[in-house]
């Protein structure tokens, strides 16, 4: 009988020879194709692991724009790597550093493992703050409500053991009363989170800002001034307000 | 890039799909931006679904039509009104008397209800940053590219 070998072992065989070959080629259109075949080789391992909110970030950003980026780049400077003398201490470098990474995954508990300290607080005290608000805001007394809240219940009797899972962390602004989505990790991301998806979203402003500054130094000289100077202003103004 | 945009506009079949897909694209970066709620998505991936959907147009049928469809000056407008629109929702809960992004103020009776309304703006905003960013970063390299 064939031992069955885990799609995830197959897909991360994938990943580290892309990775191999990306170092190794010579031809960066090449290694751009590659990096995007690379992203959709992740989305698929994360669509594996029920990340599907992040796999369909990785597709579509790690595949899809960022490949068409990395060739607008390759199309302004070269379609090839320079000749570069072979030296002995990057690759230690990169080595010594991987290795310290897989020894701190060793401390780790296991993948899905239920008993790990995230599962059994966060995400526990967000799972049942959400389901218990999406159960009230759907069940107007229906068979499967009360089933849902039963279930909940006894849940929560079990938590109660682990000390006051409640009243602390983030759940205590909210009361308890949750956010009520199906889609928890859009609660987590726009709600419970918003404070941090605001700054990310300001990172993204202002990472685009600086690519632009960037990329337009050279169009100042040309005769296309009007466009930048008033786009400038108004980013730095926003900033300010923001 | 510089001969690239004018090739594939001639070319049939790239222009003729793209042309089919490009629709979709935009109805399934809203269907992603308003069901981020109930499926997965948000205000990110849509964002990138529909640059996607721009780039996309930019790369068949050049940088000037994609120009004229979506001028630069409107995107850099909407990079920054995403983030605007992100940050007054936390400022219009902050003046109806809850903290800084606290949805539940936006309807005190039924706070559930105010959570989404808060969550749909606010992904909202993120969609717009996203999406002008990606374009507007497209912008910048296709036009030191055609130059």
């Amino acid at each position: 009988m064939p031992i069955p070998i885990p799609i995830e072992a197959i897909l991360f065989c994938f990943l580290i020879v892309m990775a191999v070959v990306i170092t190794r080629l010579q031809d960066l259109f090449a290694a751009a194709m590659l990096t995007g075949i690379f992203s959709l080789v992740s989305a698929g391992l994360f669509t594996l692991m029920d990340a599907v909110d992040v796999a369909f970030t990785e597709a579509a950003v790690g595949a899809g724009v960022s490949t068409v980026f990395i060739l607008g780049t390759l199309s302004l400077t070269s379609k090839w790597e320079e000749q570069q003398p072979r030296r002995l201490w990057p690759f230690l470098a990169v080595g010594i550093m991987g290795s310290a990474l897989i020894y701190g995954t060793l401390d780790m508990p296991a993948y899905g493992d239920i008993t790990s300290p995230p599962n059994q607080h966060l995400a526990r005290q967000f799972i049942e703050a959400e389901t218990t608000a999406y159960v009230e805001s759907h069940g107007d007394g229906h068979g499967a409500a009360d089933h849902e809240e039963g279930h909940h219940d006894a849940s929560h009797g079990e938590a109660a053991s682990h000390g006051d899972v409640h009243a602390s962390e983030d759940g205590a602004h909210h009361g308890n009363k949750g956010v009520g989505l199906p889609n928890i990790v859009t609660s987590i991301l726009a709600s419970y989170r918003g404070y941090d998806t605001f700054g990310e979203t300001a990172v993204i402003f202002t990472a685009c800002v600086g690519v632009l500054l960037l990329l337009q130094t050279r169009r100042r000289e040309d005769d296309e001034v009007d466009e930048d100077a008033p786009s400038a202003e108004e980013s730095s103004a926003a900033e300010a307000k923001s | 890039m510089k001969p690239a945009p004018m090739k594939m506009r001639d070319k049939l079949i790239l222009r003729v799909v793209s042309k089919v897909f490009i629709p979709f694209m935009f109805l399934f970066g809203l269907y992603v931006q308003f069901h981020g709620d109930f499926g997965p998505g948000g205000g990110f991936q849509a964002g990138v679904v529909f640059a996607a959907g721009f780039i996309l147009y930019g790369l068949i049928f050049g940088l000037e039509t994609l120009r004229e469809a979506i001028p630069p000056l409107v995107v850099e407008r909407l990079l920054a009104l995403g983030l605007l629109l992100y940050g007054f929702t936390g400022v219009a809960s902050l003046f109806l008397g809850a903290n800084f992004l606290d949805y539940d103020a936006f309807s005190p009776e039924h706070p559930m209800h105010g959570q989404h309304i808060g969550i749909l703006l606010v992904e909202f905003g993120v969609g717009l940053t996203v999406t002008a960013a990606m374009t507007l970063i497209f912008y910048g390299l296709a036009g030191r590219a055609t130059r």
